[in-house]
């Protein structure tokens, strides 16, 4: 007996300037099941779900739904089919409230007015249904990423639609939140909603889904059970040979401090209290610190405070013996300071310059890029960039000219990366430096975070995910509330232990 | 051979080109319309006046004086709409262009009237004083975090009466007229163009370097833009003002520069007009001159590109002109400020236009593609 799938995708083919991001693919999506969509940055993945969204109308191939065959010109057409997406990057509109953004395009009316009381019953029924525990009234701008997470899928479901589209989710949460979004999405599974999911990681796709199609340029590798196959496998899959999971490093050798940070307070921008209270430490050369801590514990202000986004209320900062408490980000940056920003659209790039003007954002000002009457020297900089892409395998539709914004999202991590590390910093700042990463390119990304180590840089990691917190530091100090709680030596520490002084049960001296 | 047809018409600049044409087109036949709608007898005449403009002349001298005048008036435009241009690459609206444009003629006018200055200390005179008043709206935004719309708009009517009340001790006591230039201060007039070029305009005398002034500034601006570390900057925090921030650029510094840059240029572009004597300041006038709200339809209707506006403000200016000649007995004076107001106002739908033509595009591909796919499938089974 044939089986009727929810949404088949039948060689899908889309293509964009200079190269073909969905050369064939057939993708089928059984009722009732979790399918996990795996492959590398740019492989095509969150083009083949926007086809299946109606964002892209692809070049050929056929979508069918419940085995009749269906047209899907926009989100409209989309959503009319029970199919709602959660974007890579959110598409929420930020100075609306929660609930406004969730009944945005089919607000209930009555006489062409507002009935939000309706609407407000039914989001708050949803939510306590599913667990997603959302303020309907908070703006979007002023709550985290994972409340933003909760009001994209409470906005598919208020759709009442069947197929959910995730890309991507977990790239931003916090392992306690991946851990309550997976248990979400099992429940809405058992319910007889399909789920496609897009995740770099693999032990999520291991633990949540019940299948997975592998995706590597464009092309369809194939489809597995995931109970007969395996983390390595799947990675095989997916970049073509055996990725390892484990960095490699020699103990580290500390040298002279490169950073000391004294009693600095950073204030909040949401709530009066400070978000960095009083918080001391020091990177050396050679050395790897990594703040650990659960996200909106201070980290973010910390950095912001570190590289002079943000104004310090008090404290001093010394950068290789030099005061720069007030000095400007530029002397900042010129100095030595190297920053991997948390927000990779908000900071890290200016979404309508091309690639190799992205990767030029740090370095414009100096002579082997300007003239001295102030012409940017093209050739200069075309060749600079072109070294940065092959290096860093940052993969686009044509090169350095490509238009940052129609990038993939892990590629445009890694031009950011790539931009800041070889600016051959003496401090490198690196804020989740491997968000939205496929294993190859985090492997790649450690060994180059090892190796300004090794060359006698300092290094300090922030980091929401525990395994890059283990696998990468030297030494550890944990935030929470905005105080640092501890200092922990990953060698002899456990990962136990770690989360004792995050959800701030445990603190030294105490 | 299909595939180049194919990137022309998805080259930006030829969509811009396209979609200014049509912008154009539309507004002419909707004029058309109004114009048979008011008096059907004359319509056709009067369109077709407004278009030829000084091609209504038979006599050739003619025609080549009276397209000297309408460049005369495209050169201040061209500087408007480059004020309005160069702001928004920056992320900002400078309505405020008029206004840079009205201190620009009191400062040019009142250093050649009053203090008797050769001609290019008013022109320098005429920069300062928009980039000075540029620079406040910028310095509002920020600093106080004023919308530089709002103040722009305030800022455009304290200069207009600013400038009127200075402009009142250079006047003729008989009229609310500036004396004029050639009986105070012919050394105020800008050099002519050399004898040659003056020829092509029948040595029309208000023809001055002007003109290529005015181009030579959009080529400036259009290089500044495109190749200059300070364009890269500019642009940057005009894009992603938070990106800029990040990287050390000075977000506050490039905010005012830009807008004292976007005065200068329009107030350059007032001394432009008023340095040639062609007009006269009216020490009376009530309502903001249009010249730099025209600057902005031009800057749109050029595809915010500095060589597109050359062509807009050119053509923008041609029918302002045009319109002069429209017959007065069949339709009232206004008229040909309201056809090219129309034409005006349908040159903010370039970008819609544009939008729909890639639209259109795409569906014709999409389309092939369907066809090619059918036949190649057709051809597998005759195999
Ligand atoms: N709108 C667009 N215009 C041009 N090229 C695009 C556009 N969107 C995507 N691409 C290109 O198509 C390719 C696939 O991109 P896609 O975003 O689907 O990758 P992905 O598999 O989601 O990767 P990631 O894991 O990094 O998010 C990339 O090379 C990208 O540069
Ligand atoms: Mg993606």
């Amino acid at each position: 007996m044939e089986q009727t799938y929810a949404i088949e995708m039948l060689n899908i083919t889309k293509r964009f300037p200079g190269i073909v991001a969905n050369d064939n693919i057939t993708l089928q999506l059984k009722k009732g099941e979790i399918h996990a969509l795996l492959g590398e940055n740019g492989a095509g993945k969150s083009t083949l779900m926007s086809v299946l969204f109606g964002l892209y109308r692809p070049e050929e191939g056929v979508i069918k739904k419940d085995g009749r065959v269906v047209e899907i010109k926009d989100p409209n057409d989309a959503n009319a089919l029970g199919i709602g997406m959660v974007h890579q990057h959110f598409k929420l509109v930020e100075c609306f409230t929660v609930l406004d953004n969730i009944i945005m395009g089919v607000e209930p009316c009555k006489h062409g007015f507002l009935q939000k009381a309706e609407a407000r019953e039914k989001v708050l029924a949803l939510s306590e249904k599913y667990g997603l525990r959302v303020d309907p009234d908070a703006l979007v701008e002023d709550i985290t990423v994972g409340m933003q997470q909760r009001t994209e899928i409470l906005k598919m479901l208020y759709r009442e639609n069947e197929i959910l589209i995730f890309d991507e989710p977990t790239a931003v949460l916090t392992p306690q939140e991946i851990e309550e979004l997976m248990q979400i999405m099992r429940n809405l599974a058992a319910e007889g909603k399909s789920i496609l999911f897009i995740s770099h990681k693999l032990n999520e796709i291991m633990a949540v889904a019940d299948r997975c199609s592998v995706l590597r340029k464009g092309k369809y590798i194939g489809t597995v059970e995931i109970k007969d196959t395996t983390r390595e496998e799947l990675s095989r899959m997916m970049v073509g040979r055996d990725v390892e999971f484990v960095v490699h490093k020699e103990p580290a050798k500390p040298g002279k401090t490169i950073l000391e940070v004294e009693g600095i307070t950073v204030a909040s921008k949401t709530h009066s209290k400070d978000a960095v209270k009083n918080v001391s430490f020091t990177v050396r050369a050679g050395e790897i610190v990594c703040i650990a801590g659960i996200d909106g514990n201070g980290q973010t202000e910390l950095v912001y405070g570190l590289t002079g986004l943000e104004p310090l209320k008090s404290g001093k900062i010394t950068l290789e013996g030099q005061d720069i408490t007030h000095a400007p980000i530029r002397k900042r940056n010129t100095m030595g300071m190297s920053h991997i920003p948390e927000d990779r659209h908000k900071h890290g790039l200016v979404l309508d310059y091309t690639l190799e003007d992205n990767m030029l954002l740090q370095r414009y000002f100096e002579p082997e890029f300007v003239s001295k009457v102030g012409f940017l020297k093209r050739k200069a900089i075309r060749d600079y960039a072109g070294r940065l892409i092959e290096q860093y395998d940052v993969r686009s539709g044509q090169g350095p000219v490509t238009v940052a914004r129609s990038m993939s999202g892990g590629n445009q991590q890694k031009a950011i990366v790539a931009r800041e590390i070889d600016k051959d910093p003496e401090l490198l700042i690196a804020v989740q430096p491997t968000r939205g990463l496929d294993v190859g390119a985090i492997e790649y990304i450690h060994k180059q975070i090892v190796a300004q180590r090794d060359a006698g840089k300092g290094v300090l990691l922030v980091s929401l995910e525990l395994d890059e917190v283990m696998a990468l530091s030297d030494r550890i100090l944990v935030m929470y509330e905005g105080e640092i709680v501890g200092e922990l030596d990953p060698k002899t520490t456990t990962v136990e232990e770690l989360g004792l002084y995050m959800a701030g049960a445990k603190r030294e001296g105490a | 051979m299909k595939e180049q047809k194919r990137s022309l018409l998805r080259n930006n600049a030829v969509q811009s080109l396209l979609a200014s044409l049509l912008c154009i087109l539309i507004g002419l036949l909707v004029g058309y319309v109004v114009l048979l709608l008011i008096n059907p007898a004359g319509a056709g005449e009067a369109i077709v006046t407004i278009v030829k403009n000084f091609m209504t002349y038979s006599r050739r001298n003619a025609q080549l004086k009276y397209l000297g005048s309408t460049l005369v008036k495209t050169a201040p435009l061209l500087m408007c709409s480059l004020s309005v241009l160069f702001a928004y690459k920056v992320g900002l609206f400078n309505i405020g262009a008029a206004g840079q444009y009205v201190v620009g003629a009191g400062a040019s006018l009142y250093c050649a009237l009053a203090w008797h200055m050769p001609w290019y200390v008013c022109l320098l005179a005429a920069a300062v004083a928009g980039a000075v008043l540029g620079a406040v709206s910028g310095l509002l935004k920020a600093y106080c975090n004023v919308n530089e719309v709002i103040s722009c708009i305030m800022l455009n009517w304290i200069s207009l009466y600013m400038v009127n009340t200075l402009l009142t001790r250079v006047k003729e006591t008989t009229s609310p007229y500036t004396f004029t230039l050639a009986s105070t201060n012919p050394g105020a007039i800008l050099p002519k163009l050399p004898a040659f070029c003056m020829a092509w305009f029948n040595d029309n005398q208000y023809v001055t370097i002007a003109i290529p002034l005015a181009v030579l500034a959009a080529v400036a601006i259009w290089v500044l833009l495109e190749k200059t570390k300070l364009g890269y900057e500019l642009k940057a925090t005009g894009c992603n003002k938070f990106a800029a921030k990040y990287c050390g650029m000075r977000e506050n510094k490039n905010l005012i520069l830009t807008m004292a840059i976007a005065g200068g240029l329009a107030g350059m572009g007032a001394a432009m007009l008023f340095l040639t004597g062609f007009e006269q300041w009216q020490c009376t006038q009530s309502s903001i001159p249009g010249m730099g709200f025209n600057g902005i339809a031009a800057a749109f209707l050029g595809g915010l590109n500095p060589l597109g506006t050359i062509l807009s403000s050119y053509f923008i200016q041609h029918i302002t002109n045009g319109g002069a000649y429209v017959d007065k007995t069949m339709y009232s004076a206004q008229i040909s400020d309201f056809i090219s107001a129309l034409i005006i106002y349908l040159c903010g739908f370039v970008l819609f236009f544009k939008f729909a033509l890639n639209n259109w595009l795409d569906r014709r591909e999409e389309k092939k593609a369907a066809k090619a796919a059918e036949s190649a499938e057709e051809g597998g089974k005759a195999k």
